[in-house]
């Protein structure tokens, strides 16, 4: 075996490894953070050798110590799990390069070290639920990623950070145990934990009982880890309280990281086994999606604080990406993974942008922001840029989202016409929360504090990463080729998956 | 099939949804902790029943093909080993923050960490 073979695994140990070295290493101010950064630069080109290797052979299988799965523990990399690997290590990378200039101020730097040790724990345990094709394997991956999670959201700047993280290590913990709870059922009825394995076997038993009972729990434990309405409580709290660059991450990919392991579910072992049943757990969630996207949006309106009205701006993401695997249909799944990709630039972009807000102005209140567009008119500029792809405006990456999503829905005939106006009433809620930003950025009048100096523009390393994910957001909304491509062969691989 | 002699599974569903009440109907966080320890008790006492075969022995081998040829399933139980090493992880951090919310707020009450929250 060569080097280039050890890849798929090398993606998850790298992390790993580092997260006790940056904890030796915890004297030091600086160090840890470059520890941090370049194993996630590291881990990002990894990802994308990943995703060059999946599109050019297929599938990667990796096993673990050389045993054959299903006995063994194996890899399975298809192009979803590539692309987000791909999304986890690049979030990470711009969350850290934003903790350059942004976390001193939120984080007492003796703390900061440790943090950054949880932070690469956080990153291996999201590639590693991606990469991974046993079930239990998410469960241990799962707990890592929440576990380390739970100690970044908790170092926010306020107490409330505190309670925020119980809260959501209390929805998290009951998610993965009802995750585990249905591997159990899962693990009774075939006697594997192996997805691939397990999708095999259940055909011999499918549309009985525990079949059911193992769908209800996974499902209804991812939804609580993915925040769908009405489990999404714990999210807005976590994004507001934890300090900015941890919101950067953890807004981009964590979420998505449980839709993943949903998707993997519901199309590969769920869908073709379930029978009758189908129908009605796809009604639930179709049921709730649209709930999450009509009432994220008009919690989002009526928010106080930017970091907030963002939380609840992704229970709506995440209400469009339940409703594309709600469908059960090809181009259902085409939608999602477009937007899962897209969603992510998005939240990257506009966290970004409120880690430079929370710099110069040491608050993330909307009422705060008056004058905000003339005193830091790169930063606003890039944030409304990335509002419009958020809305879905055209040659934005939002925009090719909801083109797919309104196609896969319209598919649907009566139910789809209805479900489209829905999406587009949601959209222009989207317009009110980031026009209210925008209007009280440019258009009200700077307190006057003749005290204080005025706000200055960000920092240079800040207003390069904000452009970098403004520019991503234009560049994947004009030329859409390669998200269309990796969402059009995950469609064909996980529904050829589930024959 | 008689419905006594699946006890094992009537004592995990109790304990599931005890533990579930515990969570959510209390607001201390230490008994919410308490609770999310015995809702994760009882997924523990799920795999290890699921192993159970009739007859069979604990999964050791002691040199005797025959008598140890029935044995119980030994993978739920490594499942459950790495289950409980987590659910530890779980409760040690849950404590160690509500530690750091009494220090803050003086009180592990969620009620009163809502209303001085709402004060400031």
């Amino acid at each position: 075996m060569t080097f280039y073979d050890q890849l798929p695994i090398l993606v998850v140990v790298l992390p790993l490894l580092v997260a006790p070295l940056i904890a030796v290493f915890s004297g030091q101010t600086k160090l840890p953070w470059l520890i941090a950064t370049g194993t996630s630069f590291l881990t990002f080109l990894i990802a994308i050798s990943l995703v060059y290797r999946v599109f050019s052979t297929g599938e990667i299988t990796y096993l673990l110590g050389n045993w054959e799965v299903p006995y063994g523990i194996g890899l399975s990399i298809g192009p979803l799990s590539a692309m987000m690997a791909l999304l986890i290590s690049s979030s990470s990378l711009a969350g850290l390069l934003t903790a350059f200039n942004g976390m001193d101020h939120e984080v007492p730097p003796p703390h900061q070290p440790l943090m950054y040790s949880c932070w690469m724990l956080a990153m291996a345990g999201f590639i590693g639920i991606v990469v991974t094709g046993d079930a239990f394997n998410i469960f241990v991956f799962m707990e890592v990623s929440s576990l380390a999670s739970y100690v970044l959201i908790a170092n926010g700047p306020t107490r409330q950070g505190l309670t925020a993280s119980f809260k959501y290590l209390v929805t998290g913990t009951i998610g993965a145990t009802f995750y585990l709870i249905g591997v159990g059922y899962l693990y009774m009825m075939t006697g594997t934990l192996n997805i691939a394995d397990i999708a095999h076997r259940l055909a011999d038993v499918s549309d009985t009982m525990p079949v059911l009972i193992a769908g209800a729990f996974l499902v209804l434990g991812l939804a609580m880890k993915a925040a769908l309405f009405p489990m999404h409580s714990w999210m807005p709290n976590a994004y507001q309280f934890s300090p900015s660059p941890v919101a950067v991450f953890l807004a981009a990919c964590s979420t998505k990281v449980a839709l993943y392991v949903m998707i993997r579910f519901q199309f590969q072992v769920l869908e073709p086994n379930l029978g009758s049943y189908v129908e009605l757990l796809n009604g639930m969630l179709m049921a709730l999606a649209i709930i999450a996207f009509m009432a994220g949006s008009l919690t989002a309106i009526y928010s106080e604080n930017l970091k907030r009205q963002l939380g609840y701006s992704s229970v709506a993401q995440i209400g469009y990406l339940i409703l594309g695997i709600s469908l059960g249909t090809a181009a259902g799944l085409n939608a999602v993974v477009i937007h899962m990709f897209n969603h992510a630039l998005m939240k990257a972009a506009l966290f970004t942008a409120v880690v430079a807000i929370v710099l110069r102005l040491g608050s993330s209140k909307i009422e705060d922001l008056a004058g905000v567009g003339k005193q830091m008119p790169l930063t606003m500029l890039g944030f409304a840029l990335a509002g419009l792809s958020l809305i879905g405006i055209p040659l934005t990456a939002g925009f090719i989202s909801k083109w797919y999503l309104i196609q896969a829905v319209l598919e649907q005939g009566t139910l789809g016409i209805l479900l489209t106006i829905l999406i587009l009433v949601s959209s222009l809620m989207a317009v009110i929360y980031i026009w209210k930003v925008i209007e009280v950025a440019y258009f009200k009048p700077a307190k006057s504090s003749p005290t204080s100096e005025l706000p200055r523009e960000a920092p240079m390393p800040l207003l390069v990463i904000l452009w970098v994910l403004v520019i991503a957001n234009f560049w994947f909304g004009i030329d859409p080729a390669f998200v269309l491509s990796l969402a059009r062969s995950e469609t064909i691989f996980l529904l050829r998956m589930g024959q | 099939m008689n419905l006594l002699g699946l006890y094992n599974y009537w004592i995990y569903l109790f304990l599931l949804v005890l533990g579930l009440y515990t969570v959510f109907a209390k607001g201390n966080y230490v008994k919410r902790m308490i609770g999310l320890g015995i809702f994760q008790s009882a997924v523990f006492l799920l795999f290890i029943s699921m192993d159970k075969v009739e007859g069979g022995t604990g999964p050791i081998f002691r040199g005797d093909p025959i008598s140890d040829a029935v044995f119980a399933n030994p993978l739920p139980q490594v499942l459950i080993l790495t289950a409980i090493v987590v659910g530890i992880a779980v409760t040690a951090l849950g404590l160690a923050i509500a530690v750091r919310i009494r220090e803050e707020y003086g009180s592990i009450e969620e009620s009163e960490t809502r209303r001085l929250d709402e004060q400031a």
